[in-house]
């Protein structure tokens, strides 16, 4: 029976969210395909991850002893190679994470495995594994297949697939990784400065800037309109990593997940795939755009198609 | 000290656009393009490089395109890049991100640099492989989503700090020579001078092909790609209920939303 093979990417302790995102994706094509699914874990210590991915669908969990507690390119490559040589997995799944990018793309091209990342659909069209991911900025979708491809590797996008809660009663086996050179080593991580005012994270109401406000002198006429009707002012990475605004300011996958806001108001954001990744889950959207077709419209419950500079100069009127 | 910097030309959609016949691709009738934007940071970071080395070292900016894909070279020769070169073979067309990889391989193998740097991803597909598959075609030290970096000229270690998740970094150090796939906001690019521009008219910018590289038909296209593309297709999305008017009635409803939400 073919297997598939989930990575299960930790940092600092912690099981990745994404992990239990990926572990049902790999349950649910149990119904299309006869299958086991196993989880690798490459830690220092892996059994104490064990409990944290033993969940309901998985048939084994796979502990690789690693001579590193952080994550490693080369060993992560090296026990994921070892393991798909000797188990001939039809499909190894990887969160479509920083660390994934990281080693994925190197385990690919090591068995010349098919491979593809980002991907958000997976199934089978009879014996072919069909995936879908998008291309050009998200305004189209690509299916794609791996022809004569025994094994396939993927990337998956994070908030796909919804993360398995039932747990479950797994096997645990050990598998031992090859000799390997590490050509990088791991000193410390850097936690995120604090914004010392405000953490966006906790904000309920945010009003959010882009590329759209065009100069730094500008940034302040936004600042005064958030105070005015109240919301935090956050931003999307162009104006961070221009310095306009703190990097605890910024929103995004590299910046915060806006977790308790209820109203995000996105003046001259397009919506990037990583902007989105912070505050899509956010109940109303509010998106003021000049571009109609801009990405964000597609995830905002209200658009306002306008230049932000004649809404900002209307908008405080009414909180006089 | 030589750093080769591979780049990117990428396809803007038009707001308008056709699939193309073989519903495979957009018909490029309907696209625009430009240099990918994580390699203007690229490239900033190995000119940076060279000045810190008081200006000693060639950079080699590299890509994998037609002639039109000459136009993003030049403008990094103006910036001050010593060297270009483009590969094309009709064959590439079609090929998937691997073929990529294994053409840039090649192209290291060749020029021999100390340092190779790519944009973590390119902004038309977003595949984030390219580079991490160059370093194991090659068998280099790796490392992705550098958004800090310490090294010069010469050094048989480099340390770096890779942007992590939630504004989360780690500093690593890492063996040289390597492949670094390098991270937005790792530098502030800087723009080509009128000077620059000028001098990049005479800069070398060699033409190779894939027998030049030694590769052969069957590495490229349907055969050397590891992926194949069954279809493209416009998906169904939700869009957002439009607030029509004017500015002045759009802001009233976006302030009756406000206050419907705050209680004011």
């Amino acid at each position: 029976m073919s297997e598939i093979m989930v990575v299960a990417e930790h940092r600092q302790g912690e099981i990745r969210p994404e992990v239990l995102e990926l572990i049902t994706a790999a349950t649910e094509l149990k119904q299309q395909k006869a299958c086991t699914v196993s989880v690798v874990i490459i830690a220092q210590d892996p059994q104490a991850y064990v409990t944290g991915v033993s969940m309901a669908g998985v048939d084994e969990v796979i502990t690789v002893t690693s001579p590193t507690n952080e994550f490693q390119p080369d060993i992560y490559k090296s026990a994921l190679f070892g393991l798909i040589e000797s188990r001939n997995p039809s499909l190894v799944l990887i969160p479509h994470s920083v660390d994934g990018w990281g080693y994925a793309p190197a385990l690919g091209a090591t068995g010349k495995y098919g491979f593809t990342t980002d991907v958000f659909g997976i199934k089978y069209d009879g014996d072919d594994l069909v995936t879908t991911r998008a291309a050009y900025k998200e305004k189209v979708c690509i299916e794609q297949d791996f022809p004569g491809k025994d094994t396939v590797v993927l990337t998956v996008r994070g908030g796909t697939f919804k993360p398995v809660e039932e747990t479950g009663s797994p096997t645990v086996t050990s598998f031992d990784v090859p000799d390997v050179t590490a050509h990088s080593q791991h000193q410390q991580f850097i936690e995120p400065e604090e914004a010392g005012d405000i953490d966006i994270a906790q904000s309920e109401f945010m009003l959010s800037i882009g590329r759209g406000i065009s100069e730094e002198s500008n940034v302040e006429q936004f600042a005064e309109l958030a105070e005015t009707v109240g919301a935090a002012l956050g931003c999307s990475r162009p104006i961070a990593d221009s310095g306009w605004l703190p990097k605890s300011r910024q929103v995004g996958q590299s910046g915060k997940t806006v977790g308790n806001c209820k109203l995000y108001i996105a003046m001259g954001i397009s919506g990037s795939v990583q902007h989105m990744a912070g505050m899509k889950h956010v109940e109303n959207i509010i998106a003021v755009n000049t571009d109609h077709e801009a990405s964000i419209f597609h995830i905002a419950k209200y658009g306002i198609v306008a230049d932000i500079f004649d809404i900002a100069e209307e908008l405080p009127a009414h909180f006089e | 000290m030589k750093i080769l910097v591979a780049i990117k030309q990428i396809a803007n959609l038009d707001d308008e656009f056709e699939i193309r016949d073989d519903g495979k691709d957009v018909d490029h009738d309907y696209c625009d393009y430009e240099i990918n934007e994580w390699d203007d940071y690229s490239l900033e970071e190995a000119l940076q490089i060279k000045e810190n080395n008081e200006n000693e070292g060639e950079i080699v900016v590299v890509t994998i395109g037609p002639e039109d894909a000459e136009d993003e070279l030049r403008k990094c020769l103006g910036k001050g890049a010593d060297r270009g070169i483009r590969i094309w073979d009709d064959a590439i067309a079609g090929s998937d991100q691997f073929v990529t990889a294994k053409i840039l391989a090649k192209v290291v193998e060749k020029e021999n640099p100390d340092m190779v740097f790519i944009g973590v991803m390119a902004a038309d597909h977003a595949f984030a492989q390219t580079g991490i598959s160059v370093a194991q075609i090659l068998g280099w030290p790796h490392a992705a989503v550098v958004c800090n970096l310490e090294y010069s000229s010469g050094a048989s270690q480099a340390a770096l700090r890779r942007e992590l998740e939630g504004g989360l970094e780690e500093e690593a150090t890492i063996d040289c020579p390597a492949v670094l796939t390098i991270q937005l906001g790792i530098n502030t690019p800087r723009y080509a001078s009128l000077r620059g521009i000028k001098q990049a008219a005479s800069k070398p910018l060699d033409v190779l092909t894939l027998s030049d590289l030694g590769l052969g038909d069957d590495d490229v296209g349907d055969a050397g790609s590891v992926s194949r593309i069954r279809r493209m297709f416009i998906p169904e999305k939700a869009h957002a209920e439009l607030i029509e008017g004017t500015p002045a009635e759009q802001a009233a409803r976006l302030a009756e939303i406000i206050k419907e939400y705050t209680g004011a």
